[in-house]
């Protein structure tokens, strides 16, 4: 029971079901269009289960428990294993579990597209994140120029490309390095950037800080940088990419960071994800992306809840 | 004791010993980063609307209220009269008390009101609220703009979009929350 509701139940779920047909409708083809996307591009769909010993110690990313072990949170981890192995573009597109997260960009269990290339890195996702939309919008008979909550979209590449520190100068009341300092860097991106972001072409935000990625290659000229991006649409955020880290010993310091950080805030401490660490070693260069797939329908729903993209939402269970 | 993950629209927490209502919320957390609680708080008492920001270790006191099941009785100009079905004590909220509330509140509709020191300061409705369509234009077919939806005024003056369906007289049930249309009352 929420705080806050009161206690009598729900009428009209037939017609709330109902009236959600033409979304999920939509919703079924923007999976299609991703599919076809992907395999003509020369990618192997695979599947990695759900249910693992670890998942990757990240201080904001809440795993659900289950039984011994927990839901994943992303296919990370294992999908990076099959990288390693020799699978070298392989995408994958399945359920996702975050503890405490709701709201409306966010339900605890959501769907994510990921893909990871063998031998690229995070420029070169941007371009195949263009291609890929655009395929969907075809695909989905809308073109180009789309609206979302009434901002004009103009899908067509190139996209806007900008860096986190340009981000904070051009849109933010303080530096970056302000920001960092006085740990108001996702307030002030959340409040002052973000809504800035995407219109009217969508915004490839790149370059966090080293200490706002924990999976991502650092770069090799500004070493206090990160090869890491985030794909904005019209203020809404879609993707987050990097080109990865293939330094094991690096990987191990920096999740024992992120463990340390959730210890503090006494938070669940996850076991170190062993394999995938010894996996690593021989990672060659390869970089991937997470894409928010109910985003990307609420994206072309436009619609500004993403309960209007899946058919129940927790409450409505 | 509230935490961070309980917030949304309609917790009422307590704030320098005074009771606040959450009219907005939002849940934000940039990629990677830590969760933040964004809230729009209306101070119960004085009606002043702030802005702040929470994050996930942040808890909160529940508003020290007192919740009391009475029957609106009607208005006059900006006073709105209910009354303590237990007591029959009545008691009356200013129009800026009742707030949007008044689009759904008809005659004889049982509600909680909030007290604070002995004080009405405020209502709560019932989820859902069966109201009468008093006017209705026939549906133009084809009307693109509109899509599959019509405009509607309600016994209570409120104006909603619902399906072409609904006509001049039927009865309806509207989500107080989201002041949106729900379903067709049978009769």
């Amino acid at each position: 029971m929420l705080p806050g509701s009161k206690n009598n139940s729900s009428p009209g779920e037939l017609e709330r079901l109902a009236g959600k047909k033409p979304a999920l409708q939509l919703r079924a083809k923007v999976l299609q269009a991703l599919r076809l996307f992907f395999i003509s591009h020369g990618y192997l769909e695979v599947e990695t289960p759900f249910l693992i010993p670890a998942p990757a110690p990240e201080a904001h990313i809440d795993a659900v428990r289950a039984g011994d072990a927990f839901l994943h949170t992303s296919p990370e981890l294992c999908m990076k294993r099959l990288l390693c192995a020799g699978y070298p573009k392989i995408f994958q597109i399945c359920a996702c579990f975050r503890n405490n997260e709701r709201g409306n960009l966010h339900l605890p269990q959501f769907t994510l597209l990921e893909w990871y290339r063998l031998g690229a890195n995070y420029f070169e996702l941007m371009k195949e994140c263009e291609d890929m939309v655009n395929f969907v919008s075809n695909h989905l008979g809308m073109g180009s120029k789309i609206k979302y909550q009434s901002l004009e979209l103009d899908l067509k590449a190139p996209w806007q490309r900008i860096s986190v520190q340009e981000a904070f100068a051009r849109h933010a009341s303080l530096s970056m390095k302000e920001a960092l300092k006085r740990e108001s860097f996702d307030k002030v991106m959340v409040e002052e950037i973000e809504p800035k972001l995407g219109s009217p072409k969508p915004t490839f935000l790149y370059d966090y800080p080293a200490s706002h990625a924990a999976l991502a290659r650092l770069n090799k000229k500004e070493p206090g940088f990160a090869e890491r991006f985030e794909l904005y649409a019209a203020g809404l955020e879609l993707a987050n990419a990097f080109s990865e880290l293939t330094d094991a010993e690096e990987q191990k310091k920096r999740f024992e960071k992120e463990r340390e950080k959730r210890r503090r805030e006494g938070k669940d401490v996850y076991p170190m994800p062993e394999r995938f660490l010894k996996a690593l070693s021989h990672m060659p260069e390869a970089a991937g992306i997470a894409f928010g797939v109910d985003r990307l329908v609420m994206l072309f729903a436009d619609t500004p809840c993403i309960d209007k993209v899946v058919a129940f939402s927790p409450e409505e269970l | 004791m509230y935490n961070a993950s309980d917030l949304r629209k309609g917790l009422k927490i307590q704030i320098n010993k005074e009771p606040y209502i959450i009219i907005d919320f939002q849940f934000s957390k940039p990629g990677k980063g830590q969760a933040l609680y964004r809230c729009k708080l209306k101070n119960m008492i004085s009606g002043v609307i702030v802005d702040r920001t929470y994050r996930s270790v942040d808890t909160f006191e529940p508003a020290n209220l007192e919740e009391r099941k009475m029957q609106y009785l009607y208005n006059q100009g900006e006073e709105f009269f209910f009354m303590d079905l237990e007591n029959y004590e009545q008691i009356t909220l200013k129009s800026d008390q009742v707030g949007e509330a008044r689009n759904f509140l008809v005659d004889n509709l049982e509600v909680e009101i909030s007290f604070f020191d002995n004080r009405p300061i405020g209502i709560t409705l019932p989820n859902f609220v069966d109201l009468k369509v008093v006017s209705a234009d026939p549906w133009a077919k084809g009307d693109s703009v509109s899509g599959d939806s019509k405009p509607v005024t309600l016994e209570t003056g409120y104006k909603l979009r619902v399906p072409p369906f609904i006509e001049e007289g039927s009865k309806i049930t509207v989500d107080t929350r989201t002041g949106e249309y729900v379903t067709r009352v049978k009769e």
